[in-house]
């Protein structure tokens, strides 16, 4: 049974009042969890592979081709949790 | 002139590459990479010198003690201190702060007295004493910030009471990099009769600090932000001080005798000469050792250079940022005033997604408030970029900074 825990490294609460959350997928895994994401999300913009403006479920994030992600909006990291699951489960 | 290029050959981990880019390290606020040298004498120390120190006759605990005692003299020489008397090994900045907040300020700040922070300061230089104030009940009054990010001194004089009794400032801000006129300051402080506790975190590593010639009564600074290991710092104060105050930790190696007396059921208790008297327990040797060797290096290189540098490099860096349209610079814009740090923001982004991008590239820098939310808050910022410098950075790094800005305001 595949686990969100197998893909995600580590989730960072950012400092400052925006209360961005930063997610560090797994390195091994990083490829596979991008190209997941990119299959569901909309493309809003992007430059190169290097970072996508993507919408999902009406939630508004940035994903870096080097396996990190911003997520803007979400109020706790249990919400975090239930979207990142939606996104690549 | 200091050459980066050769400087750069000392550091094993400028040669690595970070997501298929050279690695270009910009985060030297936060802290700095270390010299081949500081490895080196912390391999050595392990291999061959370990033993804990003051405690045994045997050779290897002599020769243990003579080179921890060695690097409190090194850092005593390095900013100009009176003996190594004057200089207390602790964890970093934050535990030099707390020391003198808890063996200072506990025993002398009451209801009736009064401490001034400025309001560019770290959190450290703010929660320790807020934490104080709430048990012993003195009141803090905050020194206002100009518009660049310089120290309103006006507001900063007219806080002066007949109850100011401590001054806690810092030499260099974290966020800005503005340089304080610290002779001004303790001019003013000891005018008032009060003491000054300087946060010399961002200013012992890229500038020369004389703590005579700034008259500070106490500094504070942390080894890994000079070159040296984590987990090792400085607290200067002035001897007169430091030997009236109350020891912070209490344990082995900060006592001179600890007698039980039957009479009494207790023990009596006499503390250790200076600077061990603030010492307990077994210390860092290693990081000793460590931040003794850094100074070495730095010392080689020459503060006045290290400073020189930078401020080329700042000039260099603010001058290529006016050519990004998207890019908002914080601070003064007089580099003389300022060292190595450059606060900014990218238009339409946070500066977490500046950050990242940056580190697609391979380029190290900070997000966020820099633990330093009040000052963020004056400019009614929700958070800043910031790129930092030091001896290993050279101007095409700047240039490859700046083509990667230019691309991420594409976006």
């Amino acid at each position: 049974m595949v686990a969100l825990e197998d893909y995600v490294a580590r989730i960072e609460e950012t400092c400052g009042d925006e209360k961005n959350f930063i997610v560090i997928f797994k390195y091994d895994k990083k490829g596979e969890v991008i190209a997941k994401i990119l299959g569901k999300a909309k493309k809003e913009k992007a430059i190169s592979t290097i970072i996508f403006e993507l919408t999902y479920d009406n939630v508004s994030f940035r994903l870096y081709g080097t396996g990190k992600a911003i997520f803007r909006g979400l109020k706790n990291k249990e919400e975090l949790k239930n979207f990142l699951s939606k996104l690549i489960m | 002139m200091l050459d980066p290029y050769k400087i750069r050959e000392d550091f094993p981990i400028l040669k690595r590459k970070v997501n298929n880019h050279p690695l270009i390290y910009f985060d030297n606020g936060a802290t700095t990479q270390k010299p081949k040298q500081v490895l080196e004498a912390i391999k050595n120390f392990y291999g061959k010198y370990n033993a804990n120190v003051h405690r045994a006759v045997h050779t290897l605990s002599q020769e243990a003690s003579e080179l921890y005692e060695n690097a409190h003299e090194k850092v005593a020489d390095f900013i100009n201190a009176g003996g190594m008397e004057e200089v207390i090994f602790v964890r970093g900045t934050t535990e030099a702060i707390n020391l003198v907040a808890y063996s200072w300020g506990l025993h002398n700040l009451g209801e009736e007295d009064e401490v001034i922070i400025s309001l560019m300061e770290h959190h450290s230089n703010i929660v320790p004493w807020e934490n104080l104030s709430r048990m012993n009940g003195f009141r803090i009054k905050y020194a206002g910030v100009n518009e660049d990010g310089t120290l309103d001194y006006e507001s900063f004089e007219n806080l002066f009471s007949s109850r100011t009794r401590l001054v806690c400032i810092s030499h260099v801000s974290n966020v800005t990099g503005v340089i304080n006129e610290m002779k001004r300051i303790a001019k003013i402080a000891h005018d008032n009769d009060a003491l000054l506790l300087v946060d010399g975190a961002q200013s012992v590593p890229h500038m020369p600090v004389d703590v005579k010639a700034l008259d500070v009564d106490f500094l504070a600074f942390s080894g890994h932000k000079l070159l040296g290991p984590t987990g090792i710092g400085c607290l200067y104060g002035k001897q007169e001080i430091l030997e009236e105050m109350e020891p912070f930790h209490g344990g082995g190696e900060m006592i001179r005798e600890v007698s039980y007396n039957p009479a009494t059921g207790r023990c009596s208790i006499s503390w250790n000469d200076l600077p061990w008297k603030f010492e307990a327990g077994t210390p860092n040797v290693c990081g000793g050792v460590g931040l003794m060797e850094a100074v070495k290096y730095l010392e080689g290189v020459g503060m006045e250079s290290v400073k020189e540098h930078e401020v080329r490099l700042t000039e260099y860096a603010m001058e290529r940022l006016r050519e990004c349209k998207k890019v908002k610079v914080y601070g003064p814009r007089d580099v003389s005033s300022k060292c190595g740090i450059i606060p900014f923001n990218v238009d339409g982004l946070s500066s977490h997604d500046v950050a990242l991008f940056l580190d697609s590239y391979g380029i190290m820098i900070r997000s966020g408030f820099h633990c330093a939310q009040p000052l963020h808050q004056r400019f009614e910022l929700k958070s800043t970029a910031r790129v930092s410098f030091y001896i290993y950075n050279t101007r095409e790094e700047i240039d490859k900074f700046i083509e990667v800005l230019k691309e991420l305001e594409r976006f």
